[in-house]
Order: C-alpha cells, then sequence, then structure tokens
C-alpha cells in the first residue's frame, strides 16, 4: 500500500488506500514512522485521510492507536478524515471513535488543526 | 455435548439492584401499552417475542463457571466462580443422594475463578469425588488457601468429599472419561490456560482470562490452531478493542473483534463471547452482541460464524 502524502499549509495529510490487516500493517507503520518523525520535529499535525481505506482489522487499528499514542507523547495531533462506511462502523464497533477526532470531509479536519491548512486546502 | 453455563461475568459477582428491576418492569408496561394476557404462557411468549432479551432478562451476575454435559455419568466444569454455587445445587438434585464424580478444568486459580468452591454442595457430602486439573503449581495451595482462617468458616480439610488435584502438562492432550482434553498456555497475570474438549465429531474450546498481541504473529498462529474446527469457543471478551490495546493493555483479558478475527481464521462455527465487563449492564452486553454480529458480517469469507452472548443459564447444544 502506497502511502500517499500532501502537505496543506502546516497540516500533513496521508492517504492509504486498499486493505490494512495482519499482511501489511508492519509496511504501513514503516511508511508511516518518518512522518511521525517529523511531526514530532517541527509540530506538524497530520490528517489521516480514509477515503481510500476500504477495510481495516484489528492489526490495523493498532497501527493508527500506536501513532495516536506516539503523536500525543510528541505533543502533536492526529485526526481520521473521510471513512469510508464500513470502515466507519469497524471504528465505531471497536470504540476507537472514542480514541479519534474524525471529521466527514478531510477540509473539516485540516480546518480542525489550523485555518492556514484549511486555507491551502481551498486554494487547492 | 451440551454446554451450560452457570456463571459468565468476569472478575466480581454483580447483581442486578432494585433500581434496575423497576426500569425494566416499567418499560415492559411501557412497550405492552396496556395489553392483557389470559394466561402467564401468554405473558412468557410475549416477553419473548417483543420485550427484547436485555429488557425481558438478564445476562446474569455469576463469575465463571461452565459446564460440559458430556453424556457420561461423570461431570466436567470449567472454572469455580461463583456459579459454581447453583451448579453445585443442580448437582445434589440430579444424584439425588448417589455419590458424583465431578471433573473441574481451571484456567487459573484467580478469586473469580475459585471464589464458588466453598460453595458448592458436593464438595460437602462423603463419596463425592473430585479431580480439579489445572496446570498451576499452586493450584492446591489457592483452594486451601481461600478457606483458611480467617477468611472462611469451614476449612479446606473439613470438607467431606474425595478431592484429588490433578496437573495437567500444557499442550499435552489427556483422554479423561472418554474426553480427549487438551490445555494450551494463555496471557494472563499469573498465566491462564484454555481447554479444548474433543469427543468423536465434537469440539469445544473454553478460553478465558487470555490476552492476545496483535503483533504477535507466533501467538495468533497457535490460537488458530488451538481453535480450528472447533464447533464451539467461549471467548474473553472482557473490553472493547480500544481498551484491550490502550488504557487495558496488559490487564490479561481480549476484546470481541479479536474473537471474531481468531475464530474466522479458524474456521470456528460458533463464537460465545464471555467474561462480561463487569460495568456493562444487560442493555450495554446485548449491544456489544449486536455490533460484534455485525462485524462478523462485515468482515465474512466463505463461512458465517454465529455469535452469541453467554448469559448465566444459557444451554448450546455442540
Amino acid at each position: 500500500m502506497p502511502l500517499a502524502h500532501h502537505l496543506y499549509g502546516t497540516a500533513l495529510v496521508l492517504a492509504p488506500t486498499g486493505r490494512l490487516d495482519h499482511d501489511n500493517c508492519e509496511t504501513f507503520r514503516e511508511e508511516l514512522a518518518p512522518h511521525l518523525q517529523r511531526s514530532a520535529r517541527d509540530g506538524t499535525p497530520i490528517v489521516l485521510d480514509l477515503s481510500g481505506l476500504e477495510y481495516v482489522s484489528s492489526a490495523g487499528l493498532r497501527c493508527f492507536m500506536l501513532a495516536a499514542k506516539q503523536a500525543k507523547a510528541q505533543n502533536s495531533r492526529i485526526v481520521i478524515a473521510s471513512m469510508q462506511p464500513v470502515v466507519a462502523e469497524i471504528f465505531q464497533i471497536a470504540r476507537f471513535n472514542l480514541v479519534f477526532e474524525a471529521y466527514p470531509k478531510l477540509r473539516d479536519a485540516l480546518a480542525s488543526l489550523s485555518p492556514a491548512a484549511a486555507a491551502a486546502f481551498d486554494r487547492g | 455435548m451440551r454446554v451450560r453455563f452457570w456463571g459468565t461475568r468476569g472478575s466480581i459477582p454483580v447483581a442486578l439492584t432494585s433500581a434496575d428491576i423497576r426500569d425494566k418492569v416499567a418499560l415492559a408496561l411501557m412497550r405492552a401499552g396496556g395489553r392483557s394476557f389470559e394466561s402467564i404462557g401468554e405473558a412468557y411468549a410475549y416477553a419473548e417475542q417483543h420485550l427484547g432479551f436485555s429488557l425481558s432478562h438478564t445476562f446474569g451476575g455469576h463469575t465463571a463457571c461452565v459446564e460440559l454435559q458430556t453424556g457420561h455419568d461423570e461431570y466436567f466444569v470449567c472454572d469455580m466462580g461463583s456459579g459454581a454455587r447453583p451448579f453445585g445445587a443442580h448437582v445434589l438434585a440430579r444424584q439425588s443422594g448417589r455419590p458424583a464424580t465431578v471433573n473441574v478444568f481451571m484456567s487459573h486459580v484467580h478469586w473469580d475463578h475459585i471464589m464458588g468452591f466453598p460453595f458448592f454442595g458436593p464438595a460437602y457430602v462423603p463419596g463425592t469425588s473430585i479431580r480439579i486439573h489445572g496446570c498451576h503449581d499452586v493450584l492446591e495451595h489457592a483452594f486451601r488457601l481461600q478457606q483458611a482462617p480467617p477468611c472462611f468458616p469451614v476449612e479446606f480439610s473439613q470438607l467431606a468429599a474425595d478431592i484429588e488435584f490433578v496437573r495437567l502438562t500444557p499442550g499435552a492432550a489427556r483422554e479423561i472419561s472418554g474426553i480427549r482434553v487438551t490445555p494450551e498456555p494463555q496471557m494472563h497475570s499469573g498465566d491462564s490456560y484454555g481447554y479444548r474438549f474433543e469427543a468423536p465429531g465434537k469440539s469445544f474450546v473454553y478460553t478465558t482470562d487470555s490476552e492476545h498481541k496483535l503483533e504477535n504473529r507466533a501467538q495468533t498462529e497457535r490460537f488458530v490452531r488451538f481453535f480450528h474446527g472447533a464447533d464451539l469457543v467461549v471467548f474473553d471478551a472482557m473490553y472493547s478493542l480500544a481498551d484491550a490495546i490502550s488504557v487495558k493493555a496488559d490487564w490479561g483479558h481480549s476484546s470481541n473483534i479479536i474473537g471474531v478475527e481468531l475464530c474466522q481464521m479458524a474456521r470456528v462455527k460458533h463464537l460465545v463471547l464471555f467474561h462480561h465487563e463487569p460495568a456493562y449492564d444487560d442493555s450495554t452486553i446485548e449491544g456489544v452482541l449486536r455490533e460484534t454480529r455485525r462485524f462478523e458480517e462485515l468482515t465474512r469469507g466463505t463461512q458465517a460464524l454465529q455469535v452469541s452472548a453467554a448469559y448465566d443459564g444459557l444451554e448450546i447444544d455442540v
């Protein structure tokens, strides 16, 4: 799963796609690591844009949990945007909706982090 | 085989409060909307069909005690939580004065899993044979300790039954009164053990007080082998996944999500959620069951997995 990324103002958007499960969660963690390091270095908040994620297993959810813990320890933030209905349902059943701030649209997530990020998104 | 649940709650017994009963009755009356019933049978039928389980019943509050009825004269039971008291009353009533032989299989010796034994009636009946199987070297010590002064008025040595402690070897199958029994080590404070019970063409797995580390693939594969093809798996689903891998990590318990995933990988037929969180009321447990069934549906492969939530009094034919 290639981890697409894009910077909007001061916010970094990461967009995993496809399925995230036992088979590829370690690769995902490895791809996520440099972004979390950058976040620790300069305080860049992260949006996980899940619009392209079709399925997440418990192993994938654990990756999200570890990333959230690391971000919190670094005084940074990770928020979620644009979950597909199945993924949103899995988040709710696993009670991950109590762990993450989640927004229906990417712009809403960016706006929650900073007006500059939302403005950068609006500029395209 | 038939599995009967005498105690299904985790950690500590709980009971419905007077306010809980008042609320159930009041809601039931509201739902009935002035309807009248000609007989108690008609009222039962209405409750069963229209009120929902959490309103018309309760999941119960006894701690772990699960009987496996094998068709043999001897009794098989997993753990001696507070559910062992009604189980003991059942044994005494069924035996009608005849001495019983009871095979107990202990997951571990934490208090919620042994607390029913001092109230297990057959232990006080001469001629009764009780064989307590387990893998812990502290098995006998724990049973004796909880009845030692000043904790309990009757010391273990005063019990009239013939009580034997049988040490099992983890991973090694043993034939016990026609049933093949295999203990499996589990991750829990002080260790715990699951049990796989097999009779020709039938298999039942009892796995409680067991944490599963998602990053440990070897452990996952070991449990998939342990569960493989089982007709019924009784699974510790005490926490949500989010709690189990964050604030309650290393507390030694698992979640409904992990239960479904392991059972799907192992091609299990029926998963029973067990060791319910004591803070959960009936409505919450019913909600967890509904969500777990939905998760199974979302993640189903080629084989459907039946999902149930254990309650005190539930019987399942295997």
